[in-house]
């Protein structure tokens, strides 16, 4: 028996029968979502054998998380998935921002010329997990080992110490099965979690936000509309507009905190509200119906270590953060792929298990960073104490006046990918180049001759080698960093990875992050790098 | 640069008489949302994160 949570949007992996447990696997990923979804993609490509168990059999209903950024689309990309999300999502440059009536200022978010895909787009969560799916079934096809199973419910995990034991439960009765390791990505409320006993510690913010998607056929501009102290009737502290496909505006309200949830959720009431919002610029209320409504209190909180033996957990069962500044899903693919390579190099025996301790260094680091921004987000738009409201108001009368208050007005810092800065396994740089391409750091995009530069950062250890400098591939500790050589380098790949050099080396990792860069090729470092990386010996100055 | 703590207005007596009749007029209210926007605006001229810092820390004392 495995009872249904909720309503699904569509099917994508529906129950296949009871199945016939023969082997250990590898790796078991609790939880079908974007992360799940993202980290089988990943190790399924790299040709370690992963096994997804979900409780349903598709994305649960509603638009969910809609903003998905740049990194998220490198990350897509790279696994094969991001076309049909670019080409589905919406792509917003306008914003305006109001307080009450006024409005304050408006910006244009010109994209910076050079990457195959932009800032961000706007897609409902379950097309997104869709097309994560499609690749996954386009990966199967192609000899992928990739399994999932829907209505598969996980009831217990034991870590025996050497492996770890999981109940499951089907329609058709329980059965247990054996992993090496276990992520569990199953969300906020990730019974993983509670079913090995760990907290989730965090600070709450007493809120409550009432999600409104409605369907609208008018012509209404695409961008997106912030309110601090709407001006509506019971519209609460803020409001939110904007656009997904599908002519499905997502409209939020931040309600407070002592509401009756039934009351708001009432459609009359949503809609009272929905219609002031729509004709506050216009004057007329256009035709729209309601396509999903939900309530939702958000929390700032993450476990105090990712890992628990053999489990790990990442995605929101592992940190949540408010949805100011789209960091939830978001930094969930990023845990996704930091993951991804540690368990293949561990489960093929090339690397130590030690690899696996810097994914929670890491991505809590990371999760800390989402963490601090989404709270100083939200104690921007929900002022605690009397000062804070004081000079909340001060920055927003000042913003509709003058340039210079404007990066003060903070509805959601944009997520961005984490730099690891001072972490073991990076350095050295010895070409002191940009700072955006410093060891740590997310390789930024570029145009190359013949497409984009991440295109050849796709599988594996790379040794991207820009100019005229003779280099080969380096194999050490049983990893290989192939070349990739780019000759000429266009501007803006100069601008991002030489600054005032000629020419440069980068060692990167499997998850498009840089190790270390040097003037000039030399085997010899790139292997004192790698094995660092690898944890083969200590990271930083072997070679300086 | 080092956070000015050294006299730097030539006129303080005038300043100071306008920075009071700044607040001519105006409620408990009103006068602390002025002087939150005042330290914006000087803050933002100042600019420099150190000097803020310094001047944070001086009016703590």
């Amino acid at each position: 028996m495995v009872e249904t949570r909720y309503s699904t949007e569509f099917t994508l992996y529906p129950y296949l029968g009871f199945p016939q447990e023969k082997t250990r696997h590898p790796v078991v990923v609790i939880g079908a979502g974007p992360v799940g979804l993202a980290l089988a993609l990943d190790l399924g490509q790299m040709g370690t054998p992963v096994l997804v168990l979900d409780d349903h059999e598709g994305p649960g209903q509603g638009s969910k998380a809609i903003c998905f950024s740049k990194r998220t689309l490198d990350i897509a990309h790279r696994l094969g998935a991001a076309a049909p999300m670019v080409e589905k999502g919406v792509i917003w440059q306008v914003g305006k921002v109001f307080h009450g009536q006024d409005k304050l200022f408006e910006f244009n978010l010109l994209p910076e010329e050079g990457h195959r895909n932009p800032a961000f787009i706007n897609l409902q969560q379950p097309l997104f997990e869709k097309y994560l799916h499609d690749a996954v079934t386009a990966a199967q096809s192609e000899g992928a080992p990739i399994q999932i199973r829907g209505r598969n419910r996980v009831t217990a995990i034991a870590d025996q110490g050497n492996f770890v034991r999981i109940d499951v439960g089907t329609p058709d009765g329980a059965y247990q099965l054996e992993a090496d390791y276990v992520v569990a990505c199953d969300g906020a409320r990730s019974p993983s979690r509670d079913m090995l006993d760990l907290t989730f510690d965090g600070r709450v913010f007493e809120d409550n936000f009432l999600i409104a998607d409605v369907r609208m056929k008018a012509d209404f501009p695409t961008e997106r509309w912030f309110w601090f102290q709407p001006p509506f009737e019971g519209a609460g502290q803020s409001a939110l507009l904007h656009k997904q496909p599908d002519d499905i505006w997502r409209i939020d309200f931040q309600l407070g905190w002592e509401i009756d949830r039934k009351r708001e959720l009432d459609p009359a009431r949503i809609r009272t509200r929905v219609d002031a919002m729509l004709s506050s610029q216009t004057g007329t209320i256009p035709d729209y119906e309601l396509v999903w409504t939900s309530i939702y209190t958000f929390q700032c909180r993450r476990m105090r270590d990712f890992r628990k033996g053999r489990v790990f957990f990442a995605g929101d069962a592992a940190h949540q953060v408010s949805p100011f500044g789209a960091r939830g899903a978001n930094s969930g693919l990023q845990d996704a792929e930091n993951l991804a390579w540690r368990l293949d190099l561990v489960c093929k025996g090339i690397a130590a298990p030690g690899l696996l301790d810097h994914y929670c260094t890491e991505r809590m680091f990371a999760a800390d960073e989402n963490i601090l921004n989404s709270s100083r987000a939200t104690d921007f738009m929900t002022p605690k104490t009397g000062v804070s409201r004081q000079f909340r108001n001060a920055v927003l009368h000042l913003a509709g006046r003058h340039a210079f208050a404007r990066p003060f007005v903070n509805s959601g810092r944009l997520s961005v990918p984490c730099t690891y800065d001072g972490f073991a396994g990076f350095g050295p740089d010895m070409l002191s180049g940009p700072k955006v391409t410093r060891p740590g750091a997310a390789c930024p995009d570029a145009p190359v001759a013949d497409g984009y530069l991440l295109d050849h950062l796709s599988t594996g250890f790379a040794l991207l080698v820009i100019g005229d400098i003779a280099a080969a591939p380096v194999t050490t500790a049983g990893v290989t960093a192939e070349t990739v050589h780019i000759t000429a380098p266009t501007d803006a790949l100069a601008a991002r990875y030489l600054g005032d050099h000629p020419g440069a080396v980068y060692l990167i990792r499997p998850d498009q992050h840089v190790i270390a860069r040097w003037q000039t090729f030399d085997a010899k470092n790139v292997t004192a790098a790698l094995r660092a990386t690898l944890g083969q010996e200590a990271a930083n100055g072997a070679d300086a | 640069m080092a956070l000015m703590l050294e006299p730097n207005i030539s006129d303080p007596d005038g300043f100071y008489d306008t920075l009071l009749a700044a607040h001519d007029g105006l409620s408990a209210a009103q006068s602390t949302d002025f002087n939150a926007r005042l330290i914006l605006i000087l803050a933002n001229h100042i600019g420099d994160r150190a000097v803020l810092s310094e001047a944070l820390a001086a009016a703590a004392e």
